[in-house]
């Protein structure tokens, strides 16, 4: 059996629809309208020990309810589900010791005390033996070059160096399995590698199935070998990552900046235009054509800063996959 | 267990982060009651009688500065709004992914602001009460001890399943603050708080001595002043192990069947 199993997955909220205005609120005091939103909408997979797997797909995708349903924080309206044998909602304290949930910008650590004394707490509450939590502890604030950070209160903390701290205490009690919900949003670049790189090693050396969800590509690209794309509750695409940029990022979106008084008078020779603003100009191009057109530019114009980029998600999903699904609009 | 014994020092230890002017702050604490006991006075020369309501004037004083004590013990600041604020913006999310049990959390929490609270309090309240010495009955002996600690235990026991359940509601409605600012003032004249209950006309008192509020200032302050005969010592710490039950059971239940609700709504 799979270490996550997940069989028809379905969740639908019913979100309360406020009228607008001053008679609308007060009507919905005596009769409240609801909608039925579609978050998930029937997902199967399953993922074995060790993968490391990343859930794409726009906002609103279904990413976050599906992993709050394997973390056992809401049930489903129907399917299936076992993590490591457990029906997550049961909350069985013997499965909430094997996993930890990360949630990009939300903190599990004490506001007001040294993460210190968090992991203190972790230890106790996971039961963890001094000796294995030295060792861990000593490991990952090596890995994430947070030793001296330890004694600081988390509030006096940037927002990378928590997210570090909280990512350490979501391993201090060694989990089988990670649940990652964007973890690297509103991080600097730096901190975003960091992180990454504690993850891929940690996977690497301790064998830990992680769950990743992201709308950043990069977060993706770098960690995960499996992808699920998820759009308005269905699972469009599983399989390696490699296979979705081949077949389905054909171009890449480039901006051009351009000197100053070098605007070209007509944009024929720079292939099809996005958007144009002063000095810049954002196009896009086939992957193929992007080193040759960018070369021949470069020799003919001034140009500042060139940047070369993948298509946001959003835009490949709805390209290729808009016709095959219908939009439930459903919240994350 | 031990995971909660550790709650409790960390919570210890973020109290004293805040270390306010804790001595002059609870010093400062005891001036409303300069007030009331003024006013009792006049009460007193005006009724021109040694006794009113069962206490003689010396004895009333007595009686506020012992609901100090009581309301010291009972009072559970924020912790209703802590517990609906968690459940209102997710808070609650890392207690449902620990393996760790909300209420006992709470409950470690309290406890360990409670004995901080004492441990610093001690001076001030040792202070007033030796200047007010000439109001208050000798030191109890012996055999009043164990009395006077159960009361008090339970008074912290009962002030903390009745906010609890009252936070708990907010798995229900959105905003629990009515509901608490509704109890809070039923505490205050229905507890004994404002003043002692032997002064409310007999049917009254008969009712009020069917809710909980009485137990939790009113019949344990009357322990302390010594008031109260065994049998009737007996009878109220009786009571208020009921009603702390009952409320923790409550609790429990409302805590099962809320969260039932809540993860059907997302956390």
């Amino acid at each position: 059996m799979a270490e996550i199993e997940v069989k028809g997955l379905r969740k639908i909220y019913r979100v309360h629809q406020k009228p607008q205005g001053l008679m609308g609120s007060i009507r919905s005091l005596f009769r409240r309208r609801y909608k039925m939103v579609n978050a998930v909408d029937g997902i199967t997979f399953g993922i074995e020990t060790g993968e490391m797997v990343g859930f794409l797909g726009p906002n609103g995708a279904g990413k976050t309810t599906t992993l709050k349903v394997l973390s056992g924080l809401i049930y489903p309206t129907e399917g299936e589900v076992r993590v490591l044998g457990y029906v997550p909602w049961e909350r069985k304290n013997a499965y909430r010791r094997q996993f930890a949930l990360l949630m990009g910008q939300k903190n599990q650590l004490w506001w007001d005390l040294p993460a210190s004394e968090s992991f203190r707490l972790h230890k106790e509450i996971y039961a963890i033996e001094d000796a294995q939590f030295e060792r861990v502890q000593g490991t990952l604030t090596e890995l994430l070059n947070v030793k001296d950070l330890l004694n600081q209160p988390v509030r006096e903390l940037s927002l990378g160096e928590r997210m570090k701290m909280e990512l350490i205490a979501a391993l201090l009690h060694s989990p089988r399995i990670l649940f990652l919900d964007e973890p690297t949003i509103g991080l600097d670049v730096v901190a975003q590698a960091s992180i990454r790189r504690c993850l891929r090693e940690y996977n690497r050396d301790q064998k830990v199935t992680v769950l990743l969800t992201s709308h950043y590509m990069q977060d993706v690209e770098a960690l995960c070998d499996r992808v699920l794309v998820i759009n308005h509750g269905k699972l469009i695409h599983d399989g390696p990552l490699a296979d979705i940029v081949k077949r389905f990022a054909r171009h890449k979106v480039v901006t051009l900046r351009f000197h100053d008084g070098a605007w070209p008078q007509g944009f024929d020779d720079l292939g099809e235009v996005v958007s144009e603003q002063r000095p810049k100009v954002t196009l896009r191009w086939p992957r193929e054509a992007v080193a040759e057109r960018a070369g021949r530019l470069l020799n003919r114009y001034a140009i500042d800063d060139i940047t070369v980029e993948d298509p946001p998600i959003e835009e490949l999903i709805g390209q290729v996959f808009g016709s095959e699904t219908k939009p439930g609009g459903a919240p994350s | 267990m031990r995971k909660y014994w550790v709650v409790f020092r960390v919570a210890l230890a973020e109290r004293l982060v805040y270390r306010a002017d804790f001595f002059i702050s609870t010093l400062l604490m005891f001036i409303p009651i300069i007030t009331t006991i003024l006013l009792w006075r006049a009460i007193y020369d005006g009724a021109g009688t040694a006794e009113v309501g069962g206490l003689a004037y010396q004895q009333m004083v007595a009686y506020y500065l012992f609901v100090m004590i009581t309301r010291a013990f009972g009072s559970m600041p924020r912790l209703a709004s802590d517990i609906s604020g968690d459940i209102r913006d997710g808070g609650l999310r890392k207690y449902l992914l620990q393996p760790i049990d909300y209420l006992s959390y709470h409950m470690a929490l309290r406890g360990a602001h409670k004995l901080i609270y004492w441990v610093m309090a001690t001076l001030p309240y040792g202070f007033v009460f030796w200047l007010c010495r000439g109001f208050l009955p000798g030191w109890p002996g012996w055999s009043e001890w164990p009395a006077i600690a159960a009361t008090l235990m339970l008074v912290f026991f009962l002030g903390y399943a009745m906010n609890c359940l009252i936070g708990l509601l907010g798995f229900w409605f959105l905003e629990v603050a009515s509901f608490i600012h509704v109890v809070m003032t039923a505490q205050y004249f229905l507890s004994g708080h404002m003043f002692p209950l032997s002064l409310l006309p007999d049917s009254v008192r008969a009712f009020v001595t069917y809710l909980p509020f009485a137990y939790e200032t009113y019949y344990p302050t009357l322990i302390l002043l010594r008031q109260l005969a065994p049998d009737e010592i007996q009878r109220v710490l009786l009571v208020q192990a009921a009603w702390v039950i009952v409320l923790l059971l409550a609790s429990r239940v409302a805590w099962r069947r809320g969260l039932r609700r809540y993860a059907a709504y997302g956390g």
